[in-house]
């Protein structure tokens, strides 16, 4: 048994905010998004992309950046597409959505770029 | 039309209700009964008694049969079968028309269905099997309050199975310390706590004040990590008007989710709730006390299945259905049948799964399957294939039992779900390479290898008591 631990998380460290799924996992190499991408595609869902500032990432609604990519199959784009995104808006997190339009839910939303949390 | 007329004495049950070429009506309630008869009792005469106690029928003709069409009104034996590998039982196939049971009403459903003909002396046992609820039926029901869809909206929770814990120790706690272990899971990473099924209002800690701690809880939780918080705040109680005290108190608190024991409390009071949680925009989780009195003998009572069916109607967000892997009874194709059953639009018959009918729930939005019960890290690969995204896996003593606290388990838990999930978007298979998925994963987090260290041996194998029916020979 190893020493026992202290979580480490609190109010006033910006590190503990979370953003959800795969937000507990180190942040995603550009091949490990694409398999992700390649996912969303295989499931038939539309890629979208949204953005917004780190205080307000607890807001349902975040920027859309253009609009969902409706049809959008080829990953090199959707992925192309976050990275504009990032360049556009660099202290913004940027997450990555992939729309299930028969279920009338997102069947995938995860974050690409994590900016500096507060 | 032929006058029948009156005569008074006995008839056999089939010359009335064994009607081998009768066609079931889209709009006729269908039930499957697993009849074991009386020795000597013909499988005709047993399925016929069956279809008549279940609806019009009673021991003796009565006058008063004559004043109503009861060939309209009585429910109908219209086939049997063979129980694979078990040559004592039989099913039997019974139609019932809409217009016997009123209508949006489980409770009168079910009065009918499993009532006095459960303990009738012409048979040795009976269970019922499966029912077949029409749309037209189903249509009357108010249903889930909300449905997975909107859940996640609320929630805020996408691609991924949600993550609870049920508090522990399930009895004694005092209420601040009770919030204490609830904030503890919450700001670990978990999406709900649970408030366990035997806490309501005992002297220990009475609700109104587990109810204010507990959103404390939330609310710090939920400024700490920027996520959507939930703590299910059981409103089980001893009267009705108790119950709505309870969550209207947890609606001005703000909570987001209450929770029900549908069995113990009883469908009237459940459905009641569920319309109520519909009308105040809160989520309702459901637990099942008392289900494996019902639904765990192979011979006699009524299988979860069906349970389950009734409070997808009579109103529910969540349901427990079983984690096939952990420490409570259930096999694994069967609770595919009934996960199924809660979840999705439309289920095809498919007796390797053990449903009997096609069921065809229209626009009544599904229900999120909720694995509880003696599961750890260890078992997330296999939970994440069984259940796929639209459930709840919540871990107990897997997330409190932690070496180093709730929070640490918490986090355990959330990564291993999410190196899970991502692995199998990878196109991984985590059933065979869950112990890579999993080790790979623990090198980011000392919370998830400590886990893993923990829990390594710990296994649930026994074999289970309610198998689905197969041959055998």
């Amino acid at each position: 048994m190893s020493e026992m631990q202290d979580y480490q998380s609190s109010l006033s460290d910006p590190g503990s905010r979370k953003f959800e799924t795969f937000s507990y996992l180190p942040a995603m190499e550009k091949d490990e998004i694409r398999k992700q991408l390649q996912y969303i595609v295989q499931q038939g869902w539309n890629p979208a992309i949204e953005h917004t500032e780190p205080e307000h990432a607890f807001d349902h609604y975040w920027y859309m950046w253009k609009l969902p990519m409706f049809g959008e199959t080829d990953v090199e784009r959707i992925l192309g597409e976050a990275e504009a995104c990032h360049k556009a808006h660099p202290t913004h997190h940027v997450r990555i959505v992939g729309y299930d339009n028969y279920r009338q839910t997102k069947g995938l939303e995860f974050v690409v770029f994590r900016g500096k949390p507060v | 039309m032929a006058v029948k007329t009156y005569e008074a004495g006995v008839k056999e049950y089939r010359e009335t209700y064994w009607m081998p070429d009768y066609t079931p009506k889209d709009t006729d309630i269908l039930a499957c009964f697993k009849i074991t008869p009386q020795p000597g009792v013909p499988r005709e005469e047993a399925a016929a008694a069956v279809a008549a106690e279940s609806s019009t029928g009673t021991w003796t003709t009565v006058w008063t049969d004559l004043l109503t069409d009861l060939d309209h009104y009585k429910g109908r034996a219209y086939a049997i079968e063979d129980v694979p590998g078990d040559d004592e039982r039989f099913y039997a196939f019974v139609a019932y028309p809409l217009d016997l049971f009123e209508e949006g009403s489980v409770v009168n459903v079910f009065t009918s269905l499993v009532g006095n003909v459960f303990g009738f002396k012409a048979v040795r046992a009976l269970r019922l099997e499966d029912v077949r609820f029409p749309l037209a039926y189903i249509t009357t029901c108010n249903g889930p309050p909300h449905g997975i869809q909107v859940e996640r909206d609320k929630m805020d929770k996408y691609g991924r199975p949600l993550l609870g814990c049920t508090i522990k120790p399930k009895l004694g706690l005092s209420a601040k310390n009770y919030g204490r272990a609830v904030y503890e899971c919450l700001r670990g990473g978990l999406d709900f706590t649970k408030d366990d099924e035997n806490v309501n209002s005992q002297p220990f800690m009475r609700w109104r004040q587990r109810f204010e701690f507990v959103m404390e809880a939330i609310h710090k939780a939920e400024q700490e990590t920027g996520e959507r918080k939930g703590h299910y705040l059981n409103v089980t109680a001893p009267t009705p008007d108790e119950m709505f005290k309870r969550a209207e108190f947890a609606k001005e608190l703000g909570a987001p989710i209450i929770m029900h024991d549908y069995i113990t409390g009883g469908w009237c009071a459940n459905t009641g709730l569920a319309q109520w949680c519909r009308d105040n925009g809160i989520l309702l989780h459901i637990h099942r006390a008392m289900h494996a009195v019902i639904d765990r003998h192979p011979h006699h009572g009524i299988h979860f299945r069906v349970l389950a069916k009734l409070l997808r109607l009579s109103g529910g967000d969540h349901l427990h259905t079983g984690t096939v892997v952990g420490k409570l009874e259930g096999d694994r194709q069967a609770t595919l049948g009934w996960i199924d059953l809660l979840r999705e639009k439309y289920i095809k018959e498919d007796r390797s799964r053990g449903i009997f009918f096609d069921q065809d729930w229209g626009h009544m939005p599904g229900v999120f399957a909720v694995a509880s019960g003696g599961i750890h890290v260890w078992h997330m690969p296999a939970l994440v294939t069984i259940f796929g995204d639209d459930a709840v896996l919540q871990f107990g003593g897997g997330t409190l039992g932690h070496p180093w606290g709730n929070a640490a388990g918490a986090a355990a838990n959330r990564v291993a779900l999410e190196a899970c999930v991502k692995a199998r978007n990878e196109g991984r298979e985590l059933e065979k390479e869950g112990k890579e998925i999993l080790t790979a994963a623990a090198k980011h987090s000392p919370e998830l290898k400590m886990a893993m260290e923990t829990w390594k041996e710990i296994k649930f194998e026994f074999d289970t008591v309610d198998k689905l029916d197969v041959a055998h020979k």
